[in-house]
């Protein structure tokens, strides 16, 4: 790895070109932080009166927290799903174009699973509800029918395919290439020698895999696939579209009776919303504001704290 | 390197280890699990079209089969090892087609559903006072021109300066807080920088504020980070002899930088450009929250509710007008709009990249 730093010329070192190019540099960075701070501060501000103002004015009339709360279940419920769904099939992508596919076809390959994230996700909600649900429908009566003992498939089932399971997959499905993205780069960093020593040793392709390549990538795909949560847990459009919601807490996953999403709720009460709504819906944002930027926190920090001690190559 | 080794290996290659257990063992055909899979894809094929099984049972059925088979005749002929190697392979490949199969659904979907829609009329009318048929998506195209446009314009200077503070300059306590938080801004929910612009604006123009120029400050929100992380990346790649050749012939560091180091990485810069507008381009929920919408063309940024496509889109879906047909195929017709948009724009970056780079001394 190439050293970055220059060495500032020594000789003349007050020109005013040079102070005034590094001040106009230095205060962009300044914005930028300046800029996250004032997502806190404003939204903070106008969510404020959300938790003054009387329970009675607060929609179910018993407060914020009795608001926000199935709005979180909701949330997480939907985002853990996508991410139970993603993160193996994620790791099987990556590693196919890290190490199976040849070597010539990787690139494009590579290219075809980013498409994947090009795709804004109000076309990804209207493929959800006019392609997936539907097709849906049937595996959810399947296991209404053989798995209806437990909780999550209790039934009945939606006959519209809307629920918070299909919202689930959808999300996985705009998720992955986040994931990939992440953990191919990972592999592809894995130590070549380690590799090759494990195949002379007359590993299979697998075992050389889980000796070399795995031991090394942990920490990465533990943080990728927590920077895919936290997509998952801020994505609007697609749960707008697709999910038929009535704000209730269960874990059932097939019915037509589903949790909310914050982000969904805010993009549909907001355009009508007026008065103390608009704060309640602001508020709801800072918690979710406050929910992604600690997940996407931990998985940052775990990737810092990873470079640190990556001399293995 | 350790010295070469003179000894030939023995080629023998039925020589035994030395507690006699053989070093080769039976291997199946090297392409055997590719021409097994076809052979049962062959036989889905026929059982669909003689017998009628429909598609979904009999692919869930035949990839069932496949993996149980393959596994069990690579077990009897090349033992555990080889056949779990075996397994898992072909779980990789098959999580790679499962991934390819939305994007081929998707793409099929909204061109099949939008393109009879697409005509000269879709392009050049607004929505003002149409009901039923007709109309079109010229005040949401431009609309969407104008604001990501004007989100660009502000968030390209700012991204690539602090691209340059991080490179060039910042190499202290500070710039490593703005790489994490430009980092963790990255993750910010699109809603929320939404939110976010509208309590910035509610102070200046009061409650209920709808304005284009809103809309761009949230793309701006989201389009700063992955300016700063790709221009970061690209300055990174410009060789360290390039601004000690200019140095040494007396150059400020200033012009150095203007001169030398921006040039170098123009082509990368353009495309990580390219690639963050085609990445906002297709945001909506921040453009609902302040944007709004409108039938009418209003092609003022600081005045009023402006269309953009991404709303149109959820809009003509989400509260068609009667009868509803008409509001749902425009819906389409201007999804396949904004993918071939989009779409369009990731070619240019990746040529951009390709051939404006400057090529590297290998």
């Amino acid at each position: 790895m190439a050293s970055t730093t220059v060495e500032t010329p020594q000789s003349r070192p007050s020109r005013f070109g040079d102070r005034a190019f590094r001040g106009l540099t230095t205060a962009a960075a300044g914005t930028i932080l300046a800029a996250l701070a004032g997502v806190a501060i404003f939204l903070t501000v106008e969510g404020i009166p959300a938790f003054t103002a009387p329970s009675s004015e607060i929609p179910g009339g018993n407060g914020i927290l009795a608001y926000v709360w199935p709005l979180v279940y909701g949330t997480l419920l939907a985002a853990t799903l996508a991410l139970l769904i993603a993160t193996p099939l994620s790791i099987g992508v990556a590693l196919f174009i890290s190490h199976y596919a040849p070597r010539r076809l990787a690139t494009p390959l590579g290219y075809l699973i980013d498409l994947l994230a090009a795709i804004p996700s109000v076309v990804y909600g209207l493929w959800g509800i006019t392609f997936l649900a539907p097709r849906l429908v049937p595996v959810y009566s399947w296991l209404e029918n053989h798995l209806g003992f437990l909780p999550f498939f209790a039934g009945p089932t939606s006959p519209t395919g809307r629920t918070i399971l299909t919202v689930g997959v959808v999300l996985a499905v705009m998720i992955l290439p986040i994931i990939t993205a992440l953990c191919r780069e990972i592999f592809l960093q894995a130590p070549r020698l380690h590799e090759e020593a494990a195949l002379a040793l007359g590993a299979t392709r697998w075992e050389m895999i889980r000796m070399a390549v795995f031991p090394y990538a942990r920490s990465g795909m533990v943080s990728a696939a927590m920077l895919g949560l936290g997509r998952a847990l801020g994505e609007t459009m697609a749960v707008v579209l697709v999910l038929s919601a009535s704000g209730v807490v269960t874990p059932n996953l097939i019915s037509s009776i589903n949790p909310s999403t914050i982000a969904a709720n805010i993009a549909l009460q907001f355009p009508e919303a007026s008065g103390t709504l608009v704060n309640v819906l602001i508020a709801s944002g800072l918690v979710l504001f406050l929910i992604t930027f600690v997940v996407n926190f931990a998985a940052r920090a775990i990737v810092s704290r990873r470079k640190d001690f990556s001399g293995a190559n | 390197m350790t010295t070469p080794l003179r000894t030939r290996p023995t080629q023998s290659p039925a020589a035994d280890g030395p507690s006699g257990t053989p070093l080769s063992s039976a291997r199946l055909p090297r392409f055997f699990s590719l021409a097994f899979g076809v052979g049962i894809a062959l036989a889905a094929g026929l059982a669909h079209l003689a017998v009628g099984i429909s598609w979904t049972p009999l692919v869930l059925l035949g990839w069932l089969l496949f993996l149980v088979s393959l596994v069990a005749i690579s077990r009897i002929v090349e033992g555990r090892r080889r056949s779990v190697d075996r397994l898992t392979a072909t779980l990789i490949t098959g999580a790679f087609l499962l991934a390819l199969l939305p994007l081929v659904t998707l793409l099929w979907t909204v061109v099949s559903n939008g393109a009879p829609v697409l005509s000269p009329t879709f392009f050049t009318s607004s929505m003002r006072n149409v009901l039923g048929p007709g109309g079109g998506i010229y005040h949401a195209a431009v609309g969407t021109l104008l604001v990501t446009g004007m989100a660009a314009v502000m968030s390209v200077p700012v991204g690539l300066l602090t691209a340059i503070y991080l490179v060039e300059y910042g190499n202290g306590s500070i710039a490593r807080v703005v790489t994490f938080l430009v980092d963790v801004m990255t993750g910010i929910p699109s809603i929320v920088a939404g939110l976010f612009a509208y309590a910035l604006f509610v102070l200046f123009s009061g409650a209920g504020v709808r304005m284009g120029f809103g809309g761009s400050v949230a793309l701006s929100l989201l389009m700063v980070p992955l300016v700063v992380r790709s221009s970061e990346e690209m300055i990174k790649l410009v060789p360290n002899e390039l601004r000690e050749a200019a140095y040494a012939l007396g150059v400020p560091k200033w012009r150095t930088i203007v001169k030398v180091v921006l040039p170098t990485a123009l082509a990368g810069i353009v495309t990580g450009v390219t690639i963050a507008i085609a990445r906002v381009i297709g945001e909506t929920a921040p453009l609902l929250i302040i944007c709004g919408t409108t039938d009418s063309s209003n092609f003022d940024l600081f005045n009023g509710r402006m269309a953009t496509l991404p709303v149109f889109i959820y809009n003509s879906y989400k509260t068609p007008t009667f009868p509803p047909e008409f509001s749902i195929n425009r819906a389409w017709g201007a999804a396949l709009v904004l993918t071939l948009i989009i779409m369009a724009l990731n070619v240019v970056a990746r040529l951009v990249s390709h051939f404006f780079s400057p090529k590297s001394k290998a």
